[in-house]
């Protein structure tokens, strides 16, 4: 499906952080409970100003912590209210028991993460730990390259959680500070197309409904936890088809088309692959187009959905590919990157099975330039061993 | 693509004058981005930030190693070992420094080739009736950028940015233009090709 794009959009500048606030604000949510971590808290901020402006009627809560944030969340969801937050390293750590009773629960939260470092050591600069420490607790996790992502991605990832079909949390996550704190031309959509788009938020099972009472949330004994997990599972595998519809839609509305699940950048005849997540996909596009200008068949998948892993689309869209390097900006201590692992199961259902390299990159925060991402490709091309990790940017 | 680095020290503005030219870029029709560096936040403790300016989109999301102008607001930034004003300016690019030295002097100072940009822009805020430097030295990249980074266009972002404290907005517009039009009337200025 061809979509026309926007011949020339009205463009506005804002930070990462402040077009996610700017997806909140559009989104109309009822309760927005909130504690403030660096590098998300100008989204919060930002949100909390919308609201004093009258700009949007939510009722902030502000708790003490993000244990009580997500509490708090999962019980104004399964009151019936529209539920966002926002939220970064330890404080999505801290989170983390309550993300899974969310997902269980099937409250369809909407959570802005801008990711960073998990401590120790302490750090606040971006990697992927936080989203990846929750990457198995039932949420839907996207994956954001920039700031214009940030915010069209929170506004269809909304509509994707609350879709009857899926009824999953989300995350949509952005690089904490490369994105959250970086101004770039952002385009806005009218804030009653978004309100169109979206609609009103429905529970099912609103515990406010007190003509029809209900029980939410009891104990699941060895005769229905299994079912209950199950049912999480067939959600899961709803969300790529959703996801299609609705970025279907979305493009007619905005000029921008999500095609697929990730984005293929100069992929068709490439027989090198890189496999990236976040900000330093545009980087690497960059270093694709400079590596094109040598003669070089390199192009870029990057993902935007990295739960549900699209397992089918990367495997057949990797298939016969010479190699492919998957660039973590994550460690799972003692294994393999996760972005690596999971893609390394995907191809167990192809034959033509390319050669995978793994690279850590840009833990706590270490930049990463085009020339580093093009110097990749030499291993490619000679074929150097692929049974070690190997690390970008490292002082050894 | 043209890249700048912004020195300054804590307080000073400099986040906010990186973001100002980015804004008035995109409405003079450029792609622009602009983000701060951060480190543990003091009031004084040098800081940088950066501006990216191209007629293509802006995909790179790293940092900026090798500018084509560094921006100096507070000249006791020069002389530091550790802040390292010059580091990765390309030989052709432009210094632009706040200081009542002249260029020559500068040059002597610093040891640095290429062009240097030297304003009194601690004097010219005063004489507007502000104390921040940071927007007479945004006047002068006005002058100095690409035609689509227009006087105009920065005036209406810093309306914008200060239209809730009329009196301040009032010296910064003075102050703006002191910048502008010192680099306007000390020569005919290089245009700097995106």
């Amino acid at each position: 499906m061809a979509l026309k794009m926007l011949e020339r959009e009205e463009r506005t500048l804002l930070t990462g952080a402040e077009a996610a606030a700017h997806a909140m604000r559009q989104l109309r949510p009822a309760v927005v409970p909130v504690y403030p971590i660096t590098p998300q808290t100008p989204i919060i901020e930002t949100f909390a100003q919308f609201v004093a402006d009258g700009l949007v009627d939510t009722e902030i809560i502000n708790v003490e912590s993000e244990h009580s944030a997500m509490s708090a969340a999962v019980g104004a969801s399964c009151a019936g209210a529209r539920v966002l937050t926002a939220t970064s390293s330890q404080g999505l750590a801290l989170m983390l028991e309550i993300c899974y009773i969310a997902s269980a629960m099937r409250c369809p939260i909407g959570m802005a993460v801008g990711s960073r470092a998990l401590s120790g050591p302490i750090n606040i600069h971006c990697d992927h730990s936080d989203s990846m420490m929750a990457r198995d607790a039932g949420w839907i996790q996207i994956f954001c390259e920039n700031a214009q992502e940030a915010y069209d991605l929170s506004v269809v990832g909304q509509r994707l959680a609350e879709d009857g079909r899926v009824l999953l949390p989300v995350m949509t996550i952005q690089d904490g500070f490369t994105i959250t704190h970086s101004a770039e031309p952002v385009a806005l959509l009218p804030d009653d197309a978004v309100a169109e788009f979206v609609g009103e938020y429905q529970a099912l099972y609103p515990l406010l409904d007190t003509d029809h009472p209900t029980t939410q949330g009891p104990f699941a004994l060895p005769d229905y936890y299994f079912e209950i997990k199950r049912q999480q599972v067939d959600a899961m595998a709803n969300v790529g088809g959703v996801w299609s519809e609705l970025q279907e839609e979305f493009a007619k509305l905005s000029g921008r088309y999500y095609r697929g699940v990730f984005e293929a950048y100069k992929l068709d005849d490439a027989d090198y692959v890189y496999v990236i997540l976040g900000a330093t996909a545009g980087t690497a596009k960059v270093a694709i187009d400079r590596l094109r200008r040598q003669r070089k068949r390199v192009g870029l998948l990057k993902l935007w959905l990295f739960r549900p892993f699209p397992a089918r689309e990367i495997a057949q869209a990797l298939q016969g590919r010479k190699a492919v390097a998957i660039l973590d900006r994550a460690l799972s201590l003692g294994s393999w990157g996760p972005l690596y692992s999971e893609i390394s199961a995907a191809l167990n259902a192809i034959s033509a099975r390319p050669v995978l390299y793994n690279y850590i990159y840009g833990l706590g925060g270490r930049d990463i330039r085009p020339e580093q991402l093009m110097s990749i490709v030499n291993d490619l091309e000679c074929e150097a061993n692929a049974d070690v990790q190997r690390f970008i940017g490292l002082r050894e | 693509m043209i890249e700048i680095r912004w020195h300054g020290r804590g307080g000073q503005g400099a986040k906010t004058v990186a973001q100002l030219l980015a804004a008035a870029a995109l409405r003079g029709g450029l792609w622009a981005q602009a983000f701060p560096e951060y480190g543990p936040e003091r009031s004084g403790a040098p800081v940088r930030a950066f501006t990216r300016l191209d007629r293509r989109e802006i995909r790179l999301h790293c940092g900026v190693y090798q500018p084509d102008i560094v921006v100096v607001l507070d000249p006791t930034l020069l002389d530091s070992k550790e802040v390292g004003v010059l580091e990765g300016l390309k030989r052709h690019g432009v210094l632009v420094v706040n200081s009542p030295k002249s260029s020559e002097e500068l040059r002597e100072q610093i040891k640095f080739s290429g062009r240097i940009v030297a304003l009194d822009a601690n004097r010219l805020a005063r004489e507007a009736g502000t104390r921040f430097a940071n927007v007479v030295l945004l006047g002068a990249l006005a002058a100095l950028l690409p035609e689509e980074i227009s006087l105009s266009d920065v005036e209406e972002e810093l309306q914008l940015t200060m239209r809730d404290k009329p009196k301040a907005l009032e010296a910064n517009l003075a102050a703006l233009r002191a910048g502008f039009y010192a680099l306007r009337r000390q020569q005919e200025p290089e245009v700097l090709v995106c």
